[in-house]
């Protein structure tokens, strides 16, 4: 079975070694999905698969035939980019680039997350529904390093975003 | 046609202020922005190049040593493995940031652990690391030295030595004599470094991840003994340096020597740990501060001794005291850094070199200082601004740093008075607040950028300069934009490539004020080119949205372009400035943090900086490299800290997991306040550097805010838990 990735289907690899991260890379054309550890440490990788925001570093591409996985090409584009991509423009939510996508698919995801409710280790009370609150965006975001230290803007863009679709 | 200036007078015109388009300071966003966001900008690895084949390196599990075999048959006939490559072109370092030459030591002589020795090279990633993690090395290991403390320093020759330092403590109404410790740190800039190496039999062609071009080109021929006209490198997008891409590492030039040994492209990216293992570390330091005051706080002496480390062989010292030299007052004065020869891997430029651990000691210690002398803090650093350099006598270029201390302590609230520790409790939390200042000597270096007004009154700007994140396709624009009277969507910036006029790089915080010198120079004679074509004084001249005003008559520009498109190359060369003037960044660090009383964690509630760097070129960017140097402040204040093995020497953190960099929870909102100011010495655009300035002296802040906090006053940087609790008072 394929893989879909984009709406795309790609055949699987014949080497198990390859990693979905490495697979995404390096034999679809899509190197908008970054490597910055392959380790599970830093979030560069982070795509969405079947909904879920997941480190590609960590898992194996022949694991995930009939998969659907959205990467940031998926998000949208420079001519189209998705209203995150434009607010992490606008704020500079970025400088150097390269943990960029990573943040955009992981807070994507983090913000559906949130929708459906999830807690967090900021949830004051896990019983109610979870605030949009700058700690929750800081804490779900955790997973994504910058060492470029664009926090700050990242969380503003993703903010912006949020209070907007609210 | 090239516009040449040797920077022997300060320039005082403030070109740039009259011109007519007013984008100049303006809060733009990225050019490149839509291609970041959409993962399209294309970082070295993501080159896709026929036939490309894989190679791994394969690094030293000793510190010191030789390599005594490679046992090549060990992998060959591993699936999908084309060659084992140990020769000696290839490099055993990383070149130092400047060096303009090949590091010298060989590949299979061993001085750190982790240090390359080999590369396996496959059709596949998973083949190639497969081999490489089987291919037999035997190694003759030999006695080494891994721990600083261990060894006799060795007094590098430039110290300072004024008056007598012992006396002025002797004499003193309060002194402090402190010694601080800080931990080793790693760049670890997002993207891993990673080269993709072409050879067509005459020319070689390198992708790579590299800050500056103009010195990598040098630094490979030397190492590959080419010409610099075979060599080619591109570089437009990089994913973040921090120093650690300064020099050319091994990955550029092992991919260098495959692809021509095997005549067929190589790709060389290093894992995360590589990166850790062999790339260039902040040394750790030790540091002796002391300061010697009149009881009306007036400093009679001061004194900033550090011991550092490196590899024998190296030459860079991390230049702890280079701030120091010039921001206080004090007839007595003493500087001096020793270096600790020790098997660790090279030390080097990370992100403010000197100053970023410099400055927090120096910063703690003045507000030790300060307690003693029942003297406000930011006070007693007011009351002690030399009116020149203490030493020399040289003026000031600009300096903005009372301003900063001022305008940052209004901003943060910041309130006057006696500070007690342990004022201020929530909960389990105690709350503190603390300052430094910030300095960060300000660089510039040669640079050469083509501008060309094209026949359809477009820009292209043209230059081996790079972007690390720092903002240089924005600034460029908007500099060619203004003094051409374009909007920056006009102006197209070409970077990162070796076939464009020679950049400065990026580093030291010079590449905005070299480059954006270069490029203004050009645009200065294309006005004039201009002004000659419309009969008139290039003064005379207003250019502004793509039309041409003489003050007699207003015509598009593409008419008195008519088809013949003007291109200038602009050279800026440093000069006498240099010598006349101490030219440095200012500014001022004010944190509020809290300190748990059980756990001794410390979380910053809130950060104010306030800085003074020139002219601020996109307000938007530019903020961003001090939020970003404030990420550093913090990391290094709390976190980081490279841990070696005492008995073996390797890096024991050596990957992201355990070499803590602040991440999103660590950090709040950032205030950051930008001080209007035009520096004429600074570069001809009278802006200054601002990449490292935000990071230099922040950690200090912070170790102030927590004295302040729960009274626990610690000499050790970072200043995690631990340390916090055994400080705490009971
Ligand atoms: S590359 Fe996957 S988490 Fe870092
Ligand atoms: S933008 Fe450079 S690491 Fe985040």
């Amino acid at each position: 079975m394929p893989i879909v990735i984009n709406s795309l289907e790609y055949q699987l690899p014949a080497d198990p070694r390859v990693s979905l991260l490495d697979f995404i890379r390096d034999h679809t054309g899509l190197p908008g999905t970054k490597k910055g550890c392959d380790h599970g440490q830093c979030g560069a990788c982070t795509v969405i698969l079947d909904g879920v925001r997941i480190n590609s570093c960590l898992t194996l591409a022949v694991m995930h035939d009939n998969c659907d996985v959205i990467t940031i090409e998926g998000i949208g584009s420079a001519e189209q980019p998705s209203a995150l991509q434009q607010a992490f423009v606008k704020h500079d939510g970025f400088q150097c680039g390269y943990c960029t996508p990573g943040q955009i698919c992981s807070a994507t995801a983090m913000l559906a997350e949130i929708a459906e409710g999830w807690p967090s280790d900021a949830t004051q009370d896990i019983g109610t529904r979870p605030s949009l609150s700058d700690e929750e965006i800081r804490e779900r975001m955790s997973g994504n390093l910058c060492r470029c230290g664009a926090y700050p803007n990242i969380v503003a863009a993703i903010r912006e975003v949020a209070d907007a679709g609210q | 046609m090239t516009a040449h200036m040797k920077h022997d007078q300060p320039d005082e015109r403030n070109v740039l202020d009259h011109m007519a388009q007013g984008i100049i300071g303006k809060s733009l966003d990225r050019p490149e922005g839509l291609l970041k966001v959409s993962g399209t900008a294309t970082y070295a690895a993501e080159y896709v190049i026929d036939g490309c084949l894989e190679g791994v390196i394969v690094t030293s599990t000793c510190a010191r040593g030789k390599v005594t075999s490679i046992d090549k048959q060990s992998v060959m006939s591993m699936p999908g493995v084309v060659d084992v490559i140990n020769e000696p072109r290839m490099i055993a370092r990383p070149a130092q940031g400047t060096a303009n030459e090949a590091p010298e030591h060989k590949v299979g002589e061993i001085h750190y652990w982790g240090q390359p020795v080999a590369l396996v090279v496959a059709e596949t990633i998973e083949q190639a690391r497969d081999a490489a993690k089987n291919l037999v090395i035997e190694y003759a290991p030999a006695l080494a030295e891994f721990n600083p403390e261990d060894v006799v320093p060795e007094p590098q020759p430039d110290g300072t030595n004024e008056g007598d330092l012992n006396q002025a403590m002797e004499g003193a109404d309060q002194c402090v004599d402190l010694t601080f410790t800080t931990e080793g740190h790693a760049s670890a800039a997002m993207e891993p470094h990673a080269a993709i190496a072409q050879w067509d039999g005459k020319m070689l062609t390198v992708h790579a991840s590299l800050q500056m071009l103009n010195y990598n080109i040098a630094e490979l021929a030397d190492a590959l003994k080419l010409k610099q006209s075979q060599i080619r490198l591109i570089s437009r997008y990089v994913g973040g340096g921090f120093g650690s891409k300064l020099g050319i590492s091994e990955e550029v030039v092992a991919a260098s020597v495959a692809a021509m040994v095997l005549d067929r492209p190589v790709r060389v990216v290093m894992s995360r740990q590589q990166v850790f293992q062999t790339i260039m570390r902040r040394s750790e330091t030790r540091q002796r501060v002391r300061l010697s005051a009149k009881a009306d706080g007036t400093f009679t002496g001061i004194g900033h001794e550090a011991v550092v480390s490196n590899l024998p062989g190296e030459e860079f010292a991390e230049p702890v005291t280079q701030s120091t030299d010039f921001l206080y007052a004090g007839d007595n004065r003493i500087m001096q850094i020793a270096v600790a020869r020790i098997h660790r891997m090279t030390a080097g430029s990370v992100r403010a070199p000197g100053e970023a651990v410099g400055m927090p000691a120096l910063e703690a210690a003045i507000d030790e200082l300060a307690e003693k002398l029942g003297i406000d803090p930011i006070e007693l650093r007011l009351r002690n601004l030399p009116d020149k350099h203490p030493v020399e006598g040289t003026p000031y270029s600009s300096r903005k740093l009372a301003e900063c201390l001022t305008q940052g302590a209004k901003s943060f609230g910041w309130k006057k008075g006696k500070r007690t520790p342990r004022s201020r409790r929530e909960g389990e939390w105690w709350i503190g607040t603390g300052v430094a200042s910030a300095a960060r000597v300000h660089n510039v270096g040669e640079a050469k950028a083509r501008v060309t007004l094209r026949d359809d009154g477009t820009a292209l700007v043209e230059t081996d300069m790079t972007d690390i994140g720092t903002g240089t396709y924005a600034i460029l624009g908007q500099i060619a934009g203004e003094m051409l009277g374009l909007n920056p969507d006009a102006v197209d910036v070409q970077l990162g490539d070796t076939k464009h006029p020679r950049g400065p790089g990026s580093g030291g915080s010079w590449g905005a004020a070299s480059i954006g010198s270069a490029v203004f120079l050009a645009c200065e004679a294309i006005r004039k080119e201009l002004a000659g074509r419309a009969k008139v004084k290039a003064e005379k001249l207003t250019l502004k949205d793509g039309q041409i005003g003489t003050g007699k008559f207003s015509l598009p520009l593409t008419e008195l372009i008519g088809g013949k498109s003007i291109s200038v190359i602009g050279h800026y060369e440093p000069g006498a400035v240099e010598k006349n003037f101490v030219a440095s960044g200012y500014g001022a660090f004010f944190a509020e943090v809290a300190v748990n009383h059980w756990t001794g964690e410390t979380r910053v509630r809130r950060m104010t900086g306030a800085f003074g760097f020139g002219r601020v070129l996109n307000a938007k960017t530019a903020r961003s490299q001090c939020i970003g140097g404030m990420v550093w402040c913090i990391g290094s204040a709390l976190t980081e800290a490279l841990h070696f093995d005492p008995n073996d020497g390797h890096l024991v953190n050596c990957d992201l997991a355990e070499y803590h960099v602040p991440v999103h929870r660590d950090i709040p909102d950032l205030d950051v306040i930008m001080v209007e100011e035009r520096d004429p010495v600074a570069s001809l655009i009278q802006a200054k550097g601002i990449g490292e300035l935000g990071m230099c002296g922040g950690a200090g802040a912070i170790a102030n805010a927590i004295y302040n906090a729960c009274g626990a006053r610690m000499h050790a940087f970072p200043m995690t838990p631990d340390k916090v609790l055994s400080a705490m008072p009971d």
